[in-house]
């Protein structure tokens, strides 16, 4: 059986999604209701209604194709839906642009890593903290006091954040030539950097060896009790889904079939056969 | 103090420029003995100031900001144009009475230049927030297409702008056809005469020193403002939208903003070049800025390295000295000025060349002169105890 690493009652909402018991009453971070796309009559997503509580480590799960990163996307605005909303916050975010859902507090990492390879990895967070941490550009130009008081702030606070995963030392190191797990570790300080409410991770895990993935299990249970966030993760190791996600949602052909708790989630026969194909049984699409 | 490596390039950057200065203010003023710059030579110097202040400009578009612009030229021409009018407009309209109880201009001629670098270069800088905001919602070729179409419009309406002075009153005409505006500026001082280009009787045309030293000046500014802004919290939004978009998006980083905040730079230190080359000039035409030009400036930026402050001031400083040392050629001088330039560039790229560089290391004395050479910097360093790192980090000299 897998290692659990929390143990979390997980309490149903009147809109039938389901939420840690300690964060009953308060007003869920994420919310969609009927959110759906359409690529060309394909519809890539459709009817996607979950909420997240404020502390709560969500798992995303589906097979290949199943529309999982889709959905990051629409959380993040990188493509608008054609049908439904993204409530952030209690916010709805219709309209907004990717920017500015990262100014309401939803950051995230990628699934082919994303960073800016060709500045350091202490860059890298500083840009991550672009919005937290401001100053003009005349004074930037022209080395204002404001200039060097918050740059050094700057320095502090990537360095402070980048101890998190212990990459401290390597904070003037070229980002494109970190290694792998360094890389993805890297991507998760630069969105946790932007002071998000909810950190969304894609495939945090993917490329890492299983003592990595131990490593990054504990991480991302020691930033959501230190940093009082939620995180929701899309993930094919289902150590880490099953050791540390409280509410799971799997997602088929772009459609929630199932919702629930780890152990819901392993019994359940919609699940299984998601992932295992049914036989004799025609899959509906 | 520590001396970190972005603010020692930087350092080395001013250096370059600053000797060069010196070098040429040597061989102005004759400081030592046999080494004096010929007439044709100190003509070039101010252009050359300018021509630096465009490449750095355009690379801080090109190469920092990752857009490629095809109208460079039309940013340096609103500078030029605006320059001279400018300047004339001080010299005849900002009076003042000296003592002698005659009328004389209120600004001297120094200050003149001053004056019209700053407005010029503010002008430029609005004509690049008009063109930028429809134009940078484009990408890529689009943009460098766009951009190509907006130089050749400034072009085109510089070329039938007709300017012209009375006393102290400036009068301004369009002459859109042979029958429009006729008759305009009769008896009067013209400015701007339409495809005859400016008509600069603020400063005079022959080399004049104090002209050069501001180029220097406005050279040492823009790579301050470059180089500070590369090195500051925006110039780091800049090159992260560059390097990877989606991801600058997903941090929070208004991409249009900062777009926006390189493109009206550049274009502002452009107009701020132009302005003095106007002034340089006894006239310049609206077709000395066509897109040869801009495509100049942009084949200084590719020359110097992409992204290379430092390499496209050489590179702007050495294509334009390079066809005046060539002149002996004669009729061959641009045919051997274009092999130069393929040349250099296949030598800066090809991995044959880097090959046949490897090659070469391998001939020991060869790999230990050069060897030597690379740690001087270092062994200089250590003589002097310049810097007080003691754990032998002068390896990354270079």
């Amino acid at each position: 059986m897998k290692k659990r690493l929390v143990d979390t009652k997980m309490v149903p909402l009147p809109s039938v999604s389901i939420v840690p018991e300690r964060d009953v009453g308060k007003r869920p971070v994420l919310e969609t209701r009927h959110l759906g796309i359409e690529f060309g009559g394909l519809k890539a997503v459709e009817d996607f209604n979950i909420a997240v509580g404020p502390t709560e480590i969500c798992g995303l799960i589906g097979p290949n194709g199943a529309g999982k990163t889709t959905v990051f996307n629409l959380l993040t605005k990188v493509y608008q839906p054609t049908t439904g909303t993204v409530l952030i916050d209690g916010k709805d975010t219709s309209g907004m642009t990717t920017e500015q859902a990262n100014r309401m507090g939803i950051a995230r990492t990628f699934q082919n890593i994303r960073l800016f390879g060709n500045m350091t990895v202490e860059d890298n967070v500083r840009i991550g903290l672009h919005n937290q941490i401001r100053y003009g550009m005349l004074q930037g130009v022209f080395r204002a006091p404001a200039y060097w008081k918050a740059e050094k702030q700057m320095h502090k606070r990537s360095l402070e954040l980048l101890s998190i995963f212990g990459m401290q030392d390597m904070a003037d190191v070229k980002a494109g030539s970190l290694p792998y797990g360094a890389q993805r570790r890297l991507e998760i300080v630069r969105a946790l950097a932007t002071n998000p409410k909810l950190l969304l991770l894609d495939e945090p895990a993917a490329g890492m060896n299983p003592h990595e993935t131990e490593e990054l299990m504990q991480n991302i249970i020691k930033i959501r009790d230190e940093f009082q966030i939620a995180v929701m993760l899309i993930e094919h190791d289902m150590n880490l889904v099953m050791g540390i996600c409280e509410g799971i949602c799997v997602l088929n052909y772009g459609r929630i079939i199932a919702k629930g708790t780890p152990e819901e989630i392993q019994q359940n026969p919609a699940v299984i056969e998601a992932y295992l194909g049914s036989q004799g049984r025609e899959e509906n699409a | 103090m520590k001396i970190n490596k972005k603010l020692r390039s930087a350092l080395v950057t001013f250096a370059i420029v600053i000797i060069a200065f010196l070098v040429c203010e040597a061989g102005i003023e004759g400081w030592v003995d046999g080494f004096k710059l010929k007439f044709a030579e100190k003509g070039l110097l101010v252009p050359i100031c300018c021509y630096i202040v465009l490449a750095v400009s355009l690379n801080l578009i090109v190469g920092i900001s990752g857009e490629l612009s095809l109208g460079h030229a039309g940013f340096m021409s609103i500078g030029a144009f605006s320059g001279v009018v400018i300047a004339t407009w001080l010299e005849k309209a900002v009076l003042t009475i000296n003592d002698a109880g005659k009328t004389v201009p209120f600004f001297g001629d120094t200050a003149i230049i001053i004056i019209t670098i700053i407005v010029a270069g503010a002008l430029a800088a609005l004509a690049g927030v008009v063109i930028g905001i429809p134009a940078l919602r484009l990408r890529g070729d689009y943009l460098a297409i766009v951009l190509l179409a907006f130089g050749e419009i400034i072009r085109n309406v510089m070329n039938c702008v007709l300017v012209a002075v009375d006393g102290s009153t400036m009068h301004f005409a369009l002459k859109i056809n042979e029958s429009s505006a006729v008759g305009f500026g009769q008896g009067m001082q013209m400015v701007i005469n339409g495809a005859q280009g400016t008509v600069n009787k603020v400063t005079s045309a022959a080399f004049n020193n104090e002209r050069f030293i501001i180029g220097f000046g406005l050279v040492i500014f823009t790579l301050f403002v470059v180089l500070n802004l590369i090195n500051s919290r925006s110039g780091r939004a800049i090159m992260a939208i560059r390097d990877n978009r989606i991801a600058a998006e997903s941090v929070g980083l208004n991409v249009m903003k900062y777009k926006m905040m390189a493109f009206v730079t550049g274009a502002a230190l452009a107009g701020m070049a132009g302005a003095l080359y106007g002034l340089n000039m006894k006239t310049v035409t609206a077709v000395d800025f066509d897109y040869n030009m801009s495509i100049e400036i942009l084949v200084m930026v590719v020359l110097g390295g992409i992204g290379s402050i430092r390499g496209s001031v050489i590179a702007a400083a050495v294509l334009r000295f390079l066809p005046e040392k060539l002149r002996f050629l004669n009729d061959y001088r641009m045919l051997v000025y274009a092999i130069v330039l393929i040349v250099v560039m296949l030598a800066t790229n090809s991995p044959i060349l880097k090959n046949f560089w490897a090659l070469l290391m391998r001939v020991k004395p060869l790999r230990v002169a050069v060897e030597w050479l690379q740690a001087l910097p270092g062994k200089v360093r250590a003589a002097f105890s310049f810097g007080k790192n003691k754990n032998g980090k002068a390896g990354e000299a270079q």
